[in-house]
């Protein structure tokens, strides 16, 4: 029953991770850049609607819509301000400017909300969630609602890259952003959109995480963030469904690791098994293999 | 005012085409990379259902227009109208959206996508379809799609590939690769077509098909197309005018007859009179 409840845990962690992957994935596949600030999005997400319960006392269905309304308009400033005029550099420049962005971000929230820890009012708070095997295994709703939500995300996702006109330019924008232009895409508005729906996911994915671990601070999602990146390269940097499994694995392996080989190395392992698998297998474990131009 | 417009001398435009706007015009076009001048003074008009032939040795500079006329380059110089319009100010997308599409010499088709699904993205402009619906899969979103499928798989129909619709476009033999990357141009609805070495590894029966194909696209669709192409029974056998471009420049524009018996188009590809003689 420890073992089932340990795995349960896992999943729900992962799927926070699954769902910030999701955001380095896309952009990523889209852009071919790793937007590192991606993880102060998350954090941003988390003040937000930590702000609009705790100070304008609004619902937390109101508070998780604001903070993903925010955090959307911030992935299209980022994006327009700092990435876009990097179009042609080369993506070194990029990644530097999102290391940059990241500790930007992070600095704007030590002046806005201060140094000391925010308790975060979890946003399912007063339901219990489940209890089964007459009290053996407990389910909190966070835990519920984190993989509910993931499973949603999924699917919409899913649907909206498979089914949709914009959905489907992406995809196209990822291949050949050359072909694209000259079919009549708008890669700049495509671009834009990824970073849009990344940054979204984002919120709500801080939003999970500070509901789990209701400690706040500037700094929170810088962990999450190298763990979900970390997810995305496990699972295939680019792929949907890879973000989703490294993500689901990942958090499982640190519950694990943590509940049955040592606290203190669980992030040692995470990153050793990350290492092991892109040793057997480069592309992470559903990425393709890129043919080079001739 | 009459649509009348006043050609210079050195025009190519075919009979039928004389009193309409001409697809493109394009005036004293040139570019530079640095000191190099890759394209200069190429001046050009394509009739409104001309089609048209682009020749030149290798490294002439053909491609390069191309990517002038569909500004995935910024000329240096001159002016492209396209039916009519300046389009110095619109960027790849506009250009696509004001009517010229294109292929590639090497196959650049999304293919991680269906087939259909490659059609469908060129398609893209006419359809009117929000993110909302499609994700939420409400009625708009089906018909919109229904007419998408309906119209794609009709284009398809032109090379007769519509069973590969559900195919993965990466699967399909070269050939047809070749094939729907015409048809994906086909689908944003374009006035003039570029085909860059539409025949490039095809064998000759494949490339009679391709010439029905390209004249049966011409006379259903009644546009003009622009093609570069170095299979000369093909250029030939199907264009009406034909510009030659060697070191950038034009250096000869005629109907194919007048092409093949231009002195300056055959010291381009074999090298000057004298060296020839010097050889026998």
């Amino acid at each position: 029953m420890n073992l089932l409840s340990n795995l349960i845990n896992g999943i729900s962690l992962g799927s926070v991770y699954a769902i910030i992957a999701l955001g380095y994935t896309m952009v990523y596949g889209i852009a071919k850049m790793l937007n590192f600030a991606h993880g102060d999005v998350i954090m941003v997400g988390a003040y937000i609607c930590f702000c609009a319960m705790s100070y304008l006392n609004l619902p937390p269905v109101a508070g998780v819509l604001m903070a993903m309304v925010v955090c959307t308009l911030l992935g299209i400033v980022i994006e327009r301000l700092a990435y876009k005029p990097l179009r042609q550099a080369t993506s070194l420049a990029v990644l530097i400017t999102a290391i940059g962005v990241s500790y930007f971000l992070q600095n704007i929230a030590l002046l806005i909300w201060k140094s000391d820890p925010k308790v975060f009012t979890s946003v399912v708070e007063g339901w219990g969630g489940l209890t089964l095997f007459g009290g053996e295994l407990r389910i909190t709703a966070v835990t519920l609602v984190t993989v509910l939500a993931n499973i949603v995300i999924m699917v919409c996702l899913t649907l909206f890259t498979s089914k949709t006109k914009k959905g489907k330019a992406m995809r196209a924008v990822s291949e050949d952003k050359g072909a694209a232009q000259l079919m009549g895409i708008n890669v700049n508005s495509t671009i834009s959109l990824t970073f849009a729906i990344g940054s979204g996911l984002a919120a709500i994915a801080g939003v999970l995480l500070c509901s789990a671990y209701p400690t706040l601070m500037p700094t929170t999602g810088s962990m999450p963030g190298i763990k979900a990146f970390t997810a995305a390269v496990l699972g295939g940097i680019g792929s949907i469904p890879g973000a989703m499994l490294g993500g689901i694995l990942l958090g499982v392996i640190e519950i694990f690791g943590k509940a049955y080989i040592s606290t203190q190395l669980s992030d040692a392992i995470v990153f050793a098994v990350l290492i092991i698998v892109l040793l057997i297998k480069p592309t992470g474990l559903l990425g393709k293999k890129i043919s080079e131009k001739v | 005012m009459s649509k009348m417009v006043p050609y210079p001398s050195d025009s190519i435009i075919p009979e039928r085409d004389l009193d309409k706007t001409p697809v493109l015009e394009a005036r004293h076009l040139g570019i530079d990379f640095g000191g190099l001048t890759a394209v200069d003074d190429f001046n050009l008009i394509v009739g409104r259902t001309e089609i048209a032939g682009l020749i030149g040795p290798n490294g002439a500079g053909k491609t390069t227009v191309f990517n002038l006329l569909t500004k995935v380059y910024q000329p240096t110089r001159g002016t492209i109208l396209l039916n009519g319009k300046e389009t110095s100010r619109m960027n790849t997308v506009q250009v696509n959206k004001a009517g010229i599409a294109r292929t590639f010499q090497n196959i650049r088709l999304f293919s991680n996508l269906s087939v259909e699904d490659n059609v469908k993205i060129g398609l893209h402009n006419a359809m009117r379809q929000s993110m909302v619906t499609g994700v939420l899969r409400l009625p708009g979103y089906f018909k919109s799609e229904r007419v998408a499928h309906e119209r794609a798989l009709e284009l398809l129909s032109i090379f007769d590939m519509q069973d590969l619709a559900n195919h993965q476009a990466g699967s399909l033999p070269y050939g047809a690769q070749r094939r729907l990357e015409i048809v994906r141009a086909l689908a944003t609805n374009p006035s003039l077509l570029l085909l860059d070495e539409p025949a490039a590894g095809m064998n000759p029966s494949e490339t009679a098909e391709l010439m029905e194909n390209i004249r049966k696209i011409r006379d259903t669709f009644q546009i003009a197309v622009m093609l570069i192409e170095h299979d000369m029974n093909l250029v030939m056998g199907i264009c009406e005018g034909i510009a030659v471009l060697n070191y950038g420049r034009i250096i000869a524009k005629g109907t194919p007859q007048e092409i093949q018996s231009n002195p300056q188009v055959i010291e381009a590809y074999l090298g000057k009179q004298k060296d020839k003689e010097a050889g026998q």
